[in-house]
């Protein structure tokens, strides 16, 4: 395998990289909206949120990509049009499908919190918005990072999905460079590239587990 | 005396259920009320209710000469968050903060609620550990604690905000008996001290010896009411006497 190849692997990594982190950071508050209304006792707020994330989990992920890509431009009169940004769409697909995922992670953590917590923040006289950022949150996160941790290092992987839309992430770019050169190498360096990633994640994220070990 | 804390015909049901008929009685300021009965006699919605974890339906509470809930509302915010201040309850599960050390716990509302600068919210923590005999566990969690341990940082924690009254919602009942002991010693040197106090509990022995004046409280109701020795040695009521001889 000759540098030129390995450096346009190396371009596919960084699209992939940015779709990575456009996902994660903005699907965490579009996530913690989602769980709200979730939780919310008025049906016309959890109603939608419910449906959302039954659509979102309940279908194939590529599948969510083809149709936010295609969709606007099969159906007639549609009013937006992605003017052929692919990644553009491929960005909101990742988004939108995470979102649905860490919604109901969020609302896990922050059911797992007792309900005491609370009342002990208000009877001494904390306000509803500071119990939950002082007392509440803190814990969520606790609860939340082993499962959001799995989340994240699936996302790496499903960023793999968008080549469907013909976009030239490292898995595309890998396929593309395997049967140009007919060889074996794009494949293995693509897979080598998702690993060290995985890996440096996974560090970090037992890291971050250990460091808010000091409480049960 | 001065009354601290005045309840009228106090009501409160959770759906069809009526778990307060008519609760009425008055607590003097320095005085300290132990409240028996059954567990299901609507005890805890009691304190819950004056601490306002729970709605009142009706009837009138007053802490302190501000009225809390009269004429079947509440008072404003800036009124509730006062009265908030004047009562402090301690859980039967202590409800410490896992995430936030002993001194933590203790500042957290000072310094939020009361706006106290920090070296003197610390200052204070460390007068109340020292109270309660845990000089030592300032930079401890909460789960680095046993149970009486952490039950008496809770106490310190509702201290720090120097309540008017302070209520107990069977404080020991989830300690090993082996660790009741030095939370209930916290309890006496607090009514040593003349602290306002409402404690419910099942320690009849505790109760009888700390208190002014027991209620004995039954399905809703309060059943029988008077001084400590009277109310243990001739109760009136035949279902106070049934209660006691049932638990001695
Ligand atoms: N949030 C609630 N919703 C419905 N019923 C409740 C609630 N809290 C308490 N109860 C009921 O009210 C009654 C009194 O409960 P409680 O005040 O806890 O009694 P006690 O503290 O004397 O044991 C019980 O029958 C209990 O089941
Ligand atoms: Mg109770």
């Amino acid at each position: 395998m000759n540098l030129a190849v390995f450096k346009l692997l190396l371009d596919g990594t960084v699209i992939t990289l940015r779709m990575f982190a456009l996902t994660i950071i903005f699907s965490i508050p579009l996530g913690l909206l989602v769980s709200v209304l979730r939780m919310s006792r008025l049906w016309i707020f959890n109603l939608p949120a419910r449906l959302y994330i039954l659509v979102l989990r309940g279908t194939p992920l590529m599948l969510q990509i083809m149709f936010i890509f295609y969709a606007p431009g099969l159906i007639q009169g549609f009013p937006f049009s992605w003017q052929g940004d692919r990644m553009m769409a491929a960005n909101v697909a990742l988004i939108l499908n995470y979102a649905a995922y860490l919604a109901e992670i969020f609302r896990g953590g922050i059911q797992a919190i007792p309900q005491g917590q609370r009342e002990a923040g208000k009877v001494l006289g904390l306000s509803g918005t500071e119990t939950f950022f002082i007392v509440v949150m803190p814990q969520v996160v606790k609860h939340v990072i082993p499962p959001m941790g799995n989340e994240i290092i699936n996302l790496v992987k499903d960023t793999s999905l968008v080549q469907v839309i013909g976009i030239a992430e490292l898995m595309n770019t890998a396929k593309v460079q395997a049967s140009g050169n007919v060889s074996i190498m794009p494949y293995l360096v693509a897979g080598g590239i998702y690993l060290g990633i995985t890996v440096i994640l996974s560090a970090v994220l037992s890291f971050t587990e250990k460091k808010l070990d000091y409480y049960r | 005396m001065e009354t601290i804390l005045s309840v009228k015909n106090l009501k409160k049901s959770f759906g069809s259920l009526e778990v307060l008929k008519d609760i009425s009685f008055d607590l003097a300021r320095g005085e300290i009320i132990s409240v028996l009965g059954p567990s299901g006699g609507g005890k805890s919605t009691l304190l819950r209710c004056l601490t306002q974890l729970e709605t009142i339906d009706d009837g009138l509470v007053a802490v302190d000469g501000d009225v809390l809930f009269g004429d079947g509302k509440y008072a404003d915010k800036a009124n509730l968050s006062r009265i908030t201040l004047k009562i402090g309850l301690v859980f039967q599960n202590f409800n410490l903060f896992p995430h936030l050390s002993v001194m933590e716990n203790i500042t957290v509302a000072p310094i939020r609620v009361k706006k106290m600068p920090k070296v003197q919210a610390q200052e204070l923590a460390r007068n109340l550990l020292e109270r309660v005999g845990l000089s030592e566990k300032a930079d401890y969690y909460p789960c680095q604690l046993s149970g009486g341990q952490q039950q008496r940082v809770a106490i310190a924690r509702a201290l720090a905000l120097d309540p008017e009254v302070l209520f107990f919602d069977e404080p020991t009942s989830a300690l090993d008996p082996e660790l009741t002991g030095e939370v209930l010693k916290v309890i006496r040197g607090l009514a040593d001290r003349r602290m306002t106090m409402i404690i419910v509990t099942h320690e009849m022995g505790f109760a009888r010896g700390v208190s002014d004046r027991i209620i004995f409280m039954e399905n809703g109701v309060i059943v029988e009411e008077g001084p400590p020795e009277q109310l243990f040695t001739a109760p009136k009521n035949p279902r106070t006497r049934d209660f006691l001889s049932r638990v001695d």
